[in-house]
């Protein structure tokens, strides 16, 4: 008979075995008690390449780059009590961002559970409210089950963060079990929605092509399901602006003729100026969220919403959805194209030359225009050079801060996965674990950190792990001496009384890389700039360290003004709409 | 708005801590619980009563279906239902007045005296929410509760309509 020989391992083999029956090749973690079996387990291997941080909140944040640059699911693996407490605000921040993500958490013995044993912590409790779902393995057999729904519910639906808690008496390498992985997943609660209804689709397409004034408005669910394409040739098809969100720069080029760039708290002028005056929004995969709408009361009065989402909960929770869709974006829009008649490009045009005649009006008040200056470098200028020694075509991490935001205004993303940063969480010290999963997951690509004199201090340790692996990242640190986004909002709502905003005493970041092994440069003029970043670019085997001064007193506009509606805009520290 | 709402979930440790969690989390408000396995001892179902207006109970029911251990929710005041709570109250009978007078309520109400003791009487009483707080109300008018507990609702849709996995 046919019947395949069952194979007999430890819990800890089989942790291991389920991660190559999966395919994943990188793991990032830090050992510890709990978790020594599986580390045993993985040291007679070479199918899965783990990566030793140097703290596991940076862990989290590599396996979330990882994530992103991808769309393949990132893998963590950790000890019990702190290694797995470590781990939670990456874990939250790929909660809020919907990145796919497995946790493996070690776990005291299953006889101590509840004893407040040394290094015990309720992880699964911990990281409740911040995981798409979470399991407690209590038997070695049930580990591959269990492993191969976590990487199912990860990335399927709208991804997320799981965690897989294994306690060390069920990962026992004394001890041994048959394994079975499961061919095929199923789970009879859990059957995320993928197709939209057909009849909220030709209403949605139906206003759309009605419309005056429309836009579209794309956010990070776009880039999850890969639907970039589909998102662009429906924009061309149909003529329509395009406006992408924080976490969808790239989803549409950002070089793109039908571009207008970013929208809300911190979004260009013409972005935020169509979204408030258009007739009809198609949202897609983007979340209303409160950095986007500013006061939804005066949200976009005189808009029809077409909202598709993944997700039901994303629709009309904050913004009440006229023609709401659930299902993936990528399916959605297919079934937009297989329900649209032959379109007259011309037609078109003509329908919405008054719109684009209003936004071209917008736009030619340039907004992202600031002061240069000889003295001193403005950080706008910073990533322009960044854009122009890249080519525009660089992975691009961020911390968060106005670096972030410069980041994201004066870095046109053509293509999507490229953009990564902490959208929904808001984490400092994300930047550089991140970059540094994008790089393992792209050897070959240029990977860059853009990062603050703040951010890049919550996690800098990791410069030893990348002289580890000879990560060959470009950390670009806008060094303005101060908490640049806390100093800005206090100059502008606390007359410029700056609470604990500015750094005493910063260290030497040139030789702070230096004693990590890399490459740190100082720039301090804007006519050393360029040459500065040629040399960082062409050192390429290596971590360069660009420590820039930058203006301190530089703000970001555009800016949104509080409790206003979407376009209620500071320009400047003068100028307002 | 007061609002029954059903859910079918995977009888799993650490279910129910994710809605419970989940209305902590997100300001809901949870007004009673009640939870038990069902003929498929796999499947819990439980019965939240919760309030708010539409837009907070469309969410609610929104985010718990999200939960992944969760099958399938309802929010059964939408329609036509019956819901009961239980109730087991404790009160002081200290003299035979008092004893028959706690004995004639419980009559009107339809309840059962189900422990006696020479100076209590422990009663189970079956009703709507409000019928229980107005027995309550009505025994602390005669004789002095000494505890009581109530199940919180549970209820079912009315007529052929049901929730199954």
């Amino acid at each position: 008979m046919g019947e395949r020989q069952v194979e007999m391992m430890s819990g800890a083999a089989m942790v291991v075995r389920a991660l190559k029956d999966i395919g994943v090749k990188h793991v990032f973690g830090y050992p510890g008690g709990a978790v020594l079996d599986i580390y045993d387990a993985l040291y007679a291997q070479e199918e899965v390449q783990h990566i030793l941080v140097r703290h596991e909140q940076a862990a989290a944040h590599m396996a979330d780059g990882y994530a992103r640059a991808t769309g393949q699911t990132g893998t963590v693996l950790v000890t019990s009590g702190p290694g797995a407490t470590n781990t939670i605000t990456g874990i939250a921040t790929a909660y809020m961002d919907s990145i796919p993500m497995v946790v493996l958490s070690g776990q005291v013995p299953s006889m101590h559970i509840g004893e407040d044993a040394f290094q015990e912590t309720d992880m699964v409790g911990c990281s409740r409210p911040i995981v798409k779902h979470s399991f407690l393995v209590k038997r070695a057999i049930d580990i591959p089950d269990a492993i191969a729904k976590a990487y199912y519910i990860a990335n399927t639906g709208r991804p997320g963060p799981v965690v897989v808690d294994l306690p060390k008496d069920v990962v026992n390498v004394q001890e041994s079990h048959p394994y079975h992985f499961p061919e095929k997943v199923q789970m009879r609660s859990y059957n995320p929605t993928i197709k939209g209804h057909m009849g909220q689709i030709k209403k949605a397409l139906k206003t759309l092509l009605e419309a005056r004034r429309p836009i579209m408005y794309v956010g990070g669910g776009a880039i999850a399901c890969d639907a970039s394409s589909l998102v662009t040739e429906l924009a061309e098809k149909l003529h329509l602006p395009v406006t992408n969100t924080l976490m969808g720069l790239g989803a549409f080029p950002g070089t793109h003729d039908q571009c207008l760039g970013m929208l809300g708290m911190h979004g260009t002028l013409q972005a935020n100026k169509s979204m408030h005056n258009a007739d009809c929004i198609l949202a897609l995969g983007a979340r209303f969220d409160d950095r986007v709408t500013n006061n939804v009361q005066k949200f976009c009065p005189h808009a029809t919403i077409i909202h598709v989402d993944i997700d039901p909960a994303s629709i009309s929770k904050t913004v009440n959805a006229h023609i709401p869709v659930v299902g993936s974006i990528k399916t959605v829009l297919t079934q937009f194209f297989e329900q649209m008649h032959e379109i007259d490009e011309n037609e078109r045009k003509e329908q919405l030359a008054d719109w684009w005649e209003q936004i071209h009006a917008w736009r030619n008040r340039q907004c992202l225009n600031y002061q240069r200056s000889d003295e001193l470098i403005k950080p706008q200028q910073v990533i322009e050079s960044l854009y122009k020694h890249t080519g525009g075509d660089a992975y691009v991490s961020s911390d968060v801060g106005q670096h972030q935001m410069f980041a994201a205004l004066y870095y046109p993303f053509a293509k999507p996965r490229r953009w990564i940063n902490s959208g929904g969480l808001g984490t400092m010290g994300f930047g550089l674990p991140a970059a540094m999963g994008a790089q393992f997951a792209h050897p070959e690509s240029v990977v860059a950190c853009v990062t603050g004199d703040g951010s890049i201090q919550m996690n800098i340790q990791e410069l030893s792990t990348c002289l580890q692996y000879g990560l060959p990242i470009k950390v670009i640190s806008l060094n303005n001496r101060a908490l640049g986004m806390v100093r800005q909002w206090q100059d502008m709502i606390y007359k410029g009384r700056h609470s604990h905003s500015y750094m005493e005493s910063l260290p030497d970041f040139v030789k702070l890389a230096e004693a990590y092994g890399h490459i740190g440069i100082k720039v301090e003029k804007p006519e050393e700039l360029d040459e500065a970043m040629a040399r960082c670019f062409a050192a390429k085997d290596r971590l360069v360290f660009m420590d820039i001064a930058v203006d301190q007193n530089e703000h970001v506009y555009p800016m949104q003004i509080k409790y206003g509606a979407m376009d209620d805009m500071r320009l400047s520290k003068t100028e307002r709409t | 708005m007061r609002r029954i709402i059903s859910v079918l979930m995977e009888n799993e440790p650490g279910a129910l801590s994710r809605i419970i969690g989940l209305f902590s989390q997100r300001g809901y408000n949870l007004d009673s619980l009640c939870v038990a396995p069902i003929d498929d001892s796999s499947l819990s179902r439980l019965t939240i009563t919760t309030a708010g207006d539409d837009k907070v109970i469309e969410q609610i029911t929104k985010q718990v279906n999200k939960l992944i251990d969760v099958l399938k929710i309802s929010d059964i005041t939408d329609g036509s239902h019956i819901e009961r709570e239980l109730m087991l109250i404790k009160v002081a009978t200290r003299s035979e007045t008092v004893r028959a007078e706690v004995k004639r309520t419980v009559d009107i109400y339809r309840g059962q005296v189900v422990d006696v003791t020479p100076k209590t009487y422990t009663i189970e009483l079956t009703g709507t929410s409000d019928k229980l707080d107005s027995f309550v109300q009505t025994m602390g008018l005669t004789a002095e509760i000494v505890e009581l507990s109530r199940t919180g609702v549970c209820g079912l849709a009315r007529g052929e309509k049901s929730m199954r996995p």
